[in-house]
């Protein structure tokens, strides 16, 4: 059972019969419970994800939690606005955070994902010195530290484990990379110790410690021929460095597989949500139904999809095709200098509306298919958000209480 | 520093019109994520074939977007036709095929053509030699994704290139440097052997005048970043070796010419003015409304301003700027011709 499907005891009125109506996500109602310990946001590239994961830690810290964010590729000035200034993998406290609305205060800190650096203290945690260094020195473990596919989503994993098992915060905000597909954030870790802890990679490392063994003669020619075809495609030295670095390895083999399940496990953990953070928009939102039937289907607690940079209009009682028809009414020979004003604002009030109802039809798709996915909806910003007030009022809009809601919504 | 523009090629077609890239061949398309990056690349395969000549259109990320975009079932490890492009002064346009290319694909078909190891090549896939050896050897995948784009590009039958362009949606803006850069990297690596030989192919064509690749961004702050961070990586990465192209500025929206937006007073005598003309327009008394759209007035100044200020820093980058619309609804094949349309009235293609 998903958290969502727990949710719809109190579904919201619908609109109207006809029409899929989504159950409003109130992200205060999950920050203000206390059991909740993860809140994981992911989505495809380009939503938004970093900034509504620091929206959601400063409203948290504002509502009374300690709450530490763990980004990883945030955009400069948002970074700066939480005083960030390097990739330094050390949470640090964010000045500026105020008593909230309920008054209760709480304290935020955020760090930015050092993924090499990460690795190298899980290398240092459980090697001795000497060989410490000696993988760290090694041309294979470099290349997969720094740019190996799904490192980063490891790393973010891990860092994620190692800050919950620090129990220094009472909750976790944690923006996940910006993987080609969302999907990446929940595979990739268990891709990548399935990788480590592989036969495959042991096998060919070390064919000659194997040889002797019983069973293992008959497929020696076999294993000629492959490692033939391997050296020939990627090269010996490589295939040196790889030996070099698995014999190094040795110790820490199993370790891998083992921490990436330990915060698999976490996240289907009754104190996680996880929320799917989407644009308005056709590829974010096929990547957000996807992301959901797959934590459905892993019955890993979705908390609801945030429907961010939303377009609306402070004037929506007003129609687009009346709004285009007035503005017509307008031109013509004779007319005042305010008609200018006017026409420029009708015609740019009929795009908005018509923009508007384009991405409802979009949303409206999601939640047809999706009908107990709670949404909340994040309007469009004028300019981008590069400090903690715009972050409030982020905040503000999928808090859920409505006065908030209606206020970020409106003008 | 704009764009350098080539002597037609004796190879390629020569068209009547003259476009900012002439005697490109291989367009690699980039961008951050979110910026429409697969629209972009098919709309540009379009705009290509209208010159008659065939297009192939490439993904190399294993994400079946172009199937998505056209409408047909997910593409297999092979060139199929998706679309024709419109016509274009009464000359039939060029039709644009679709390929889904993967590392192992790509990896075995190779072994195949140089080797002859088709057999090899599936026990070796079963055994998960190839995921092994695509997986551990950074850039291995990466030259083999290029290299199939190289193969096409100079592929040649009855004398001529089979395809006129091959445009490849690449990777991300963030890795793109990396990706094509990979033929030196690689090089390294293998020291001697079949990929050595490969990666130098690759590299040859990829550092050509025949190759540009285009940033894809937004008129927001951070893809305009990356857009600017992307082509400076690129110039440092390759030394100068990897031509950068065009800069597509996608899901600009409509009537948004500089000269559009009316002076603005203030919010509240704007208000009021506005509300004089209201009732001039049959809308009735309602200051209420004259206000809510007076305020969506100036969010629209402010969102404005804010664009200006990215498409400055977009121009000072050097790299010639096309704009293309927002297209409000789902991307469907008139969507696509609309996008390939603008991109050859600005001369993009």
């Amino acid at each position: 059972m998903t958290r969502a499907a727990d949710q719809v005891g109190a579904p919201a009125e619908p609109r109207a019969p006809t029409r899929r109506v989504p159950v409003p996500l109130a992200v205060d109602r999950l920050i203000d419970d206390r059991r909740l310990r993860i809140i994981v946001c992911c989505g495809s590239g380009g939503v938004g994800k970093t900034t509504i994961a620091a929206a959601i830690g400063l409203r948290a810290a504002e509502r009374g939690r300690h709450v530490v964010v763990l980004t990883v590729d945030p955009a400069k000035r948002l970074a700066q606005s939480m005083g960030l200034t390097s990739l330094d993998n050390t949470p640090r406290l964010v000045a500026g955070v105020g008593a909230g609305t309920n008054g209760q205060a709480g304290s935020m800190h955020a760090m930015m994902l050092d993924m090499k650096r990460t690795f190298d203290e899980i290398v240092e945690a459980h090697a001795d010195p000497d060989r410490a260094a000696q993988i760290l020195a090694n041309p294979f473990y470099q290349s997969l530290s720094s740019s190996f596919a799904g490192t980063q989503e490891y790393m973010a994993m891990e860092k994620l484990g190692q800050l919950r098992r620090a129990d220094e915060w009472d909750l976790i905000v944690v923006d996940t990379p910006p993987s080609r597909s969302a999907l990446d954030f929940l595979d990739a870790p268990q891709r990548l110790g399935r990788f480590l802890d592989g036969r495959l990679l042991r096998l060919l490392a070390a064919p000659a410690r194997l040889g002797g063994r019983t069973g293992f003669r008959v497929l020696n020619a076999g294993f000629g021929m492959v490692t033939g075809a391997i050296t020939k495609i990627i090269g010996s030295q490589l295939l040196r460095d790889v030996q070099t670095f698995v014999s190094a390895m040795d110790t820490m083999f199993g370790g891998f597989r083992e921490r990436a399940e330990y915060t698999y496990r976490l996240l289907r953990a009754p104190g996680t949500a996880f929320l799917v953070i989407a644009a308005p928009e056709q590829d974010a939102l096929r990547e957000a139904s996807y992301f959901v039937e797959r934590l459905e289907r892993d019955g890993m607690p979705l908390g609801g999809l945030i429907l961010n940079r939303v377009h609306r209009s402070p004037a929506a009682r007003l129609s687009a095709a009346r709004s285009l028809a007035a503005a017509e009414s307008l031109q013509g020979p004779g007319e005042a200098d305010s008609a200018d004003l006017a026409i420029a604002a009708l015609r740019l009030h009929a795009e908005r509306m018509n923009q508007a109802a384009a991405e409802r039809r979009l949303a409206r798709r999601f939640t047809a298919a999706h009908p107990l996915v709670p949404v909340a909806q994040v309007p469009a910003q004028p300019e981008d958000v590069h400090d903690l007030d715009g972050l409030r009022q982020i905040g503000r809009a999928f808090g859920g209480d409505q006065q908030g809601g209606n206020e970020g919504i409106g003008r | 520093m704009t764009a350098p523009r080539r002597p037609a090629d004796s190879l390629v077609t020569v068209s009547v019109r003259d476009t900012d890239w002439e005697g490109v061949r291989l367009h690699v398309v980039t961008g951050k994520g979110g910026t429409g990056k697969t629209t972009v690349a098919a709309a540009l395969a379009l705009a290509l074939a209208s010159n008659g000549r065939p297009v192939l259109l490439m993904e190399v990320e294993g994400r079946q977007g172009i199937a998505q975009l056209f409408d047909v079932p997910p593409l297999p490890y092979e060139e199929r036709r998706v679309a024709v492009a419109p016509a274009d002064d009464g000359r039939p346009g060029g039709d644009v095929f679709a390929l889904a290319v993967d590392p192992q694909s790509a990896l075995i078909e190779y072994l195949e053509m140089f080797y002859n190891l088709r057999s090899a090549g599936r026990a070796l896939t079963r055994l998960g030699v190839l995921d092994f050896a695509t997986t551990i050897a950074p850039g291995l995948a990466d030259v083999l994704l290029t290299g199939k784009a190289a193969e096409a590009v100079r592929r040649r039958a009855d004398g001529r290139p089979v395809y006129g362009a091959v445009v490849m949606d690449a990777p991300p803006t963030g890795r793109i440097s990396r990706f094509l850069n990979v033929s030196a990297e690689i090089s390294g690596l293998a020291r001697a052997g079949p990929i050595r030989g490969h990666a130098e192919t690759v590299r040859s064509v990829i550092r050509s005048p025949q190759t540009a690749v285009h940033f894809v961004t937004l008129l927001e702050e951070m893809p305009v970043q990356e857009t600017i961070d992307g082509i400076t990586e690129l110039r440092e990465v390759s030394g100068g070796g990897i031509q950068a192209g065009g800069i597509f500025v996608n899901m600009v929206r409509a009537g948004w010419s500089p000269g559009a937006m009316p002076v603005l007073d203030g919010p509240e005598r704007d208000a009021q003015a506005l509300a004089v003309a209201l009732k001039a327009a049959g809308l009735g008394e309602d200051p209420e409304l004259a206000a809510d759209l007076a305020a969506e007035l100036h969010d629209e100044a402010r969102t404005r301003r804010a664009q200006q200020e990215q498409r400055r820093r977009l121009e000072a980058a050097g790299q010639p700027c096309y704009e293309l619309p927002l297209i409000p609804d789902e991307i469907d094949l008139a969507a696509l011709y609309k996008l390939a349309e603008a991109m050859r009235e600005q001369g993009a293609a």
